[in-house]
């Protein structure tokens, strides 16, 4: 057989085909409806977040840094609860990292302000001593993309049904509505608000300035999105 | 006039030769700025605070992984493919001109892609995956160059005259639909500029796949990535170099079909082992875990296949720098993958992920089996392309040992590294609490990073000689007559 193969070489590169399809079909189908539901108390991103995720991604965070706690106990005492699927239904993509230079930050939001994030993003080094992090001054400066943000939250509610506009069920009972604005201005008004609140609790005054002059830098946006993750 | 030997044509492999030199030192120059950062992070400023922002870590990383992979690796395969490929099937490139043109257009179009990749990533354009960083618009460049070099390697089988498929061609097709299908399927994702009616960045997307899926998808990928762009066209370089150099046959047939076909099976199952202990379901987990240790089998089928190809021909190892080349690439290939099953093992796994000793498995394949293997191939390449010996045999055997040094002191630095901080950042004190800081596991890495920068610096250098050796073959070496290439290459002092 294998010498037939060999001097065929339409029916060689479909043996070859389905062999190595054939593991990915097994693997990946059977969990893919079962893994994207949410657990109680999984909100999608606000448009100021999702900016904040988008300079995330921009800066390759992920490069040093895991969002996935492991079921361990020096895991959950470190960073907090292990991580559940249904955690990351509305990360598109996931942002798991496959290595840890620096700390998990799955829930940073919990143990992290926003004057800290100011300061470590400023100088990590003044923050912790010996962190071999760099700086993120231009973040400072630099303008957030709230247009692009407010893309993807369009995109992603009328593709995947992401939950805009809807009650959610919190883990204390409650419940909880992410709004997506209904045209780019007011998205970007209604994001405008958040970042004044994160601005509020900042000392750079360069960045109080451009908020209150309706800028909002890139480092009110990632703080927002840390802030988010718990 | 079937007596005459074919005159094959060279135009297309002696650019993508030029480009993996060039995109080799680029890649490898970045990975080792990155290294000297993680020692000294003052060196993320190397060029004023005003360009902070494209000589930072973050930034640069994706850009070393990006021109590794798919510059410096992927054009090495190409050079080899637009080699090896006419020889083997017994046609020449210059039979049809409509192969020739999509050999060239493959060329040029990957070159754009090259450049748009660099221009993107240091930008902070990105889809936030690992190797599948580029945003869509590059995503269908990248469909267009596969296409173009499909459409060419199965044109050249259409027309060959050696009707039995070489061993090496079997692993030039697989690479060809391994990649195709994993790319296609990981960088599933909707641009939303067109689903928003015209808001945003034109070339944004979102992945169409969220979380834990994305994750399983991803590494689907992501290893496997690594399985059909580091190990099976290297394996097809390395059947075919191999025995030519050496001028002896392929030791076992039987051994080259278990190994291939075990590896085609096998290979796409083990991607789950980078989702231990994650959020995927557990069978997943442990499939990939299993896989990973049965992955052993075909893996060093190929090698052990290799090594007793050399059978009582030793002597050539001492002898020639183009066999030790060959030599320490199997043997490395053979060392990383019982070094990957055994990470892969879900107690080593809980210690090793997210460690430096992953990165010192990944180097240790890449810098002592990939980028070993592909610049034995245009050593063994260049004297028969540019009808010149190799320029200088003592440079070659200086930047073996160069390089040699410099894998060893990154490997070895890298696993004390890695389990280092896996076994502190797991380390409880008498009362249960946990015995360090996370500062403390990054304190402590200091001296590793640095013998690590070292290490990286002395393979940059032997690159350097690497490209130098080839430079002076393609220009002033003593040339050579048909007859003096037929195994053996010819060497200067």
């Amino acid at each position: 057989m294998f010498h037939w193969l060999e001097k065929h070489p339409f029916f060689f590169a479909v043996a070859v085909f389905v062999t190595i399809a054939f593991a990915g079909l097994i693997e990946i189908l059977p969990n893919f409806a079962q893994a994207s539901q949410p657990v109680v108390g999984t909100k999608p991103y606000s448009t100021l977040e999702l900016a904040g995720r988008h300079i995330y991604i921009s800066n390759n965070c992920m490069g040093c840094h895991s969002q996935l706690v492991r079921p361990f106990k020096s895991e959950t005492d470190r960073y907090g609860h292990y991580s559940l699927s249904g955690e990351y239904a509305y990360d598109r993509p996931f942002l798991w990292g496959s290595k840890r230079t620096g700390p998990d930050l799955m829930r940073v939001g919990n143990y992290r302000t926003t004057d800290w994030h100011e300061n470590h993003m400023k100088d990590p080094a003044a923050v912790v001593p010996g962190s071999i992090m760099p700086a993120y001054r231009w973040m400072f400066k630099k303008s957030a993309d709230i247009d692009t943000a407010y893309a993807e939250q369009v995109t992603v509610n009328k593709v995947f049904k992401t939950p805009y506009n809807t009650e959610i069920p919190m883990a204390d009972g409650t419940k909880a509505t992410v709004k997506l604005g209904a045209t780019l201005d007011e998205a970007k008004a209604d994001a405008l608000e958040e970042a004044k609140a994160i601005a509020a609790d900042m000392k750079d005054q360069d960045v109080k300035d451009a908020v209150a002059a309706g800028n909002i830098p890139e480092i009110v946006a990632i703080i927002a999105y840390l802030n988010s993750l718990k | 006039m079937e007596n005459r030997p074919l005159e094959y044509d060279y135009t297309v492999a002696k650019w993508f030769m030029l480009v993996t030199v060039v995109l080799g030192i680029v890649g490898m120059l970045v990975g080792v700025i990155l290294a000297w950062q993680m020692a000294f992070p003052g060196v993320n400023l190397m060029l004023g605070e005003g360009l902070a922002e494209y000589t930072n870590f973050s930034r640069l990383r994706p850009l070393h992984t990006d021109s590794v992979i798919f510059g410096f690796t992927l054009s090495g395969i190409w050079a080899t493919w637009y080699y090896v490929g006419q020889r083997v099937l017994k046609v020449s490139m210059a039979e049809s001109k409509f192969l020739m043109f999509l050999a060239k257009l493959h060329f040029f179009v990957y070159l754009l892609v090259v450049v748009a990749v660099v221009g993107t990533l240091l930008l902070g354009i990105s889809t936030g995956k690992e190797y599948a960083d580029f945003e869509w618009p590059i995503d269908i460049a990248v469909v267009v160059v596969w296409v173009l070099w499909g459409m060419g390697l199965f044109g050249l089988i259409g027309i060959r005259r050696e009707k039995s498929l070489y061993i090496s061609i079997w692993y030039y097709i697989a690479t060809f639909l391994g990649i195709a299908m994993l790319y296609l399927f990981n960088n599933m994702e909707i641009p939303t500029y067109f689903a928003s009616g015209g808001i945003g960045n034109w070339y944004h997307s979102v992945s169409m796949y969220s979380g834990t899926n994305d994750a399983l998808v991803q590494w689907w990928y992501g290893h496997n990535a690594v399985a059909f762009g580091f190990t099976v066209p290297i394996v097809a370089m390395i059947y075919y170099f191999l025995p030519k150099e050496s001028g002896q046959a392929v030791y076992s047939y039987k051994l080259s079909l278990l190994a291939f076909w075990g590896l085609m099976f096998v290979y796409l199952w083990a991607g789950g082992h980078h989702l231990i202990y994650s959020t995927v379901p557990d069978w997943m987990q442990t499939m990939g875990s299993v896989f990973s240790v049965v992955l052993i089998l075909p893996s060093w089928g190929s090698a052990i296949n290799m090594l007793l190809t050399m059978k009582g021909e030793w002597q050539q190892v001492a002898a020639s720098p183009l066999i030790k080349f060959m030599i320490l690439a199997s043997t490395f290939y053979m060392f990383s993958t019982l070094e990957g099953p055994i990470q892969a093992i879900k107690s080593v796994n809980a210690l090793a992920h997210f460690t430096d000793w992953i990165v010192g498995h990944v180097h240790d394949g890449v810098l002592g089996w990939v980028a070993f293997m592909i610049m034995a191939a245009l050593f063994h390449m260049a004297p028969r392309v540019y009808k010149r010996e190799i320029y200088s045999k003592s440079l070659m055997n200086t930047q073996f040992w160069v390089q040699t040094l410099g894998v060893v002191l990154y490997f070895t630095s890298m696993w004390i590294a890695g389990i280092t901080q896996g076994m502190m950042w797991r380390a409880h004190d008498e009362f249960g609490n946990l015995a360090y800081s996370f500062i403390d596991t990054v304190a402590v890495l200091h001296p590793y990073f640095t013998i690590r920068a070292v290490g990286g610096t002395l393979y940059l250098v032997g690159m350097f000689l690497f490209a130098y050796n080839m430079y002076k073959t393609m220009t002033s070496a003593r040339r050579v007559e048909e007859s003096e290439l037929q195994n053996a290459s010819p060497m200067g002092a």
